[in-house]
């Protein structure tokens, strides 16, 4: 059993077994659990197909019962969300979300990298345990220190500012990315290194030509689970801030209690608002459940 | 449970016995090792740890934001309190309900449609990215998009359907006032589908395929193979889909505040939590509550952490 988990996992599925009764019938059923798979995902994304076209339909073709599916597309939709009918405008809310996630990431990625370091290329000692500790940071709820938190901020003035944001995401996002990185910089074939070494190498020079060739595709698939999650964040926004550094999911909340006739509009936000997680997640498919996983799996 | 240092032999993970022995190991290694370790993790203790503690003491004072001057000391009369009060008891049960309910039916959905992906037909890759879309879209978005344009009872996609196929009077439900718990459940459960697939989907990508190929040859059928090798095999993979599954749901805010705003008796703990010190200002009161949450979740992060930790040692032994 053990022996067996070296084997590539090339020969499954539709290769059909020696000494089955009859390939034809194999193939049919093949073909009709294909058929299923499909009908499965185009039920599952119908939704979503749906937000789409509505998003370009008028207001008044928007809200018909039975939906009008082929009514005219228009852009009006896109036009009232960013402000063209005299609401407020999203682009600070934007403004603050993508500064939030992009620093938070780039502070994690600063942490997280030399921790992963010193937990995998040149591990400290009992590095399992450090590594589960910081898994263990991920299990507290985050509702649990919102309090303190949010007293913290009031007493210190950072109340409403994105700069706080930055700092919570980047906790929130820490124990993740050392996770993933340390088991993408392991890897790292250990000969290389040493290779390396024994050739003069520095350091430095190590970490550029021969660490960061080979780990680099995960790192940019670590920030970009981070950016997800920064992004995606809700609780803390809207706790910890108003006016001025209103984060997008925050300005999304305003279309909750909407009222009249507002579906293409809230369907034009939703998609815009999920546009750069659509992007990033499509862009770290292939690592997004090992990140998701907390490297658990790959 | 701090145990995963069962010392696999020669990790290929860690070199350290590999590094040159020239240098004498001497306390200063140790901490030139070290180092790089200790920003993120003084960060980490700072911000997630020091704030807990916080709440932990707040936890035991009588404490409204609207009566500052009447702070004292209660002790464990917030902790009598939150455990008396039929709201948050209530509260309690609906974050139970709806952990349970969207863990369990999207871990089935998830597993039926990796099965259905794991095996080659025209058009995989995109059916899977197809899959993946829900789970990226905003959690609020998703929850707008269920509770305005496919639940409206008017004019929402549900009741266009059935108005489609319904004939002549065909029922028009108002889908949220009617079962508002189960409106919240189907949203989570159309997003975290996908990440059970993923998780599953990587399990049985695992399988060892010559055992498999094996059993075929000695004339298994697809259901013996499916019980014998294939489930066994998944059984870490559907623990750990569950349990952090329960991880993210049982903190689950988003779709609680957009699609019911807590009402109809929809309140999960998070947000009775958010409710209490938000528009409450029952600082004493929420803290107590947040301090049995994280009881709550420590059972689950245990078991989190010995999945995981299993997996990991598997991993590190390969």
């Amino acid at each position: 059993m053990s022996a067996a988990t070296a084997a590539p996992p090339a020969a499954r599925g539709a290769q059909a077994p020696p000494g089955a009764p009859s390939p034809r019938r194999a193939r049919r059923v093949n073909t009709l659990l294909g058929l299923l798979a499909w009908v499965c995902a185009l039920v599952f994304v119908l939704p979503m197909a749906w937000m789409v076209l509505t998003s370009f339909h008028s207001e008044s073709d928007a809200a018909t019962n039975p939906p009008s599916v082929g009514a005219s597309l228009t852009l009006d939709g896109y036009r009232e969300f960013f402000g063209g009918g005299g609401g407020p405008s999203p682009w600070p809310a934007l403004a603050n979300s993508l500064m939030a996630s992009v620093f938070s990431t780039l502070c994690v990625l600063v942490l997280a990298l030399p921790a992963a370091y010193a937990l995998s290329i040149r591990p400290v000692r009992k590095w399992t345990d450090v590594l589960f500790f910081f898994l263990s940071t991920k299990m507290l709820p985050l509702v649990a220190g919102l309090l303190p938190i949010y007293l913290f901020a009031k007493n210190t003035g950072m109340l409403d500012n994105v700069w706080l944001l930055v700092i919570l995401y980047t906790s929130m996002n820490l124990p993740i990315a050392v996770w993933m990185m340390q088991s993408f910089l392991a890897e790292v074939p250990v000969a290389l290194i040493e290779a390396a070494q024994i050739d003069g190498a520095r350091l430095p020079t190590v970490l550029t030509r021969v660490v960061a060739p080979v780990a680099a595709p995960g790192i940019a698939a670590t920030a970009l689970i981070c950016f997800i999650f920064s992004w995606n964040e809700l609780l803390f926004a809207r706790v910890l801030t108003g006016v001025v550094a209103q984060t997008a999911p925050v300005f999304l909340t305003g279309f909750i209690t909407s009222q009249g006739l507002f579906l293409a509009k809230v369907c034009a936000a939703s998609l815009v608002i999920s546009l750069p997680v659509l992007a990033a997640g499509f862009a770290a498919q292939d690592k997004l459940v090992q990140g998701l996983s907390l490297g658990a799996v790959k | 449970m701090t145990t995963p240092t069962v010392a696999p032999a020669e990790p290929s993970a860690a070199p350290s016995s590999a590094a040159p022995a020239s240098r004498p190991p001497g306390k200063v290694r140790a901490w030139v090792t070290r180092a790089p370790l200790l920003p993120a993790l003084i960060f980490l203790i700072v911000v997630t740890q020091l704030p807990f503690a916080a709440t932990l003491v707040v936890s035991f004072f009588d404490w409204n934001a609207l009566y500052p001057e009447a702070r004292t000391f209660g002790g464990l009369a917030n902790y009598q309190e939150v455990l008396g009060d039929a709201q948050l008891r209530d509260s309690v049960l609906t974050t139970i309900l709806l952990t349970v309910v969207v863990v369990l039916v999207s871990l089935v959905l998830g597993l039926l449609l990796a099965l259905l992906l794991d095996r080659r037909f025209p058009g995989r890759g995109l059916v899977r990215t197809l899959l993946i879309a829900p789970f990226l879209l905003v959690p609020v978005a998703a929850a707008l998009l269920w509770k305005h344009v496919l639940f409206n009872p008017e004019y929402g996609l549900l009741n266009g359907l059935l108005t489609w196929v319904g004939g002549d009077k065909p029922p028009q439900p108002d889908w949220i006032a009617s079962m508002p718990l189960g409106a919240v459940e189907i949203a989570l459960i159309w997003q975290w589908t996908p990440f059970m697939m993923l998780i599953l989907l990587a399990g049985l990508q695992s399988r060892p395929a010559d055992a498999i190929e094996a059993a075929r040859i000695d004339g298994a059928g697809a259901w013996q193979i499916f019980r014998y090798l294939t489930l066994p095999h998944l059984r870490r993979y559907l623990e750990l889909g569950a349990l952090l599954g329960s991880i993210y749901i049982v903190q689950n805010f988003d779709a609680v505040f957009t699609i019911t705003s807590g009402g109809l008796g929809t309140a999960n703990l998070p947000y009775t939590i958010y409710q209490t010190f938000y528009q409450g200002h029952e600082y004493g009161l929420a803290s107590a509550a947040g301090v049995l949450v994280v009881i709550g979740s420590l059972v689950i992060a245990t078991l989190v952490l010995r999945v995981v930790s299993s997996l990991f040692r598997e991993e590190v032994r390969a």
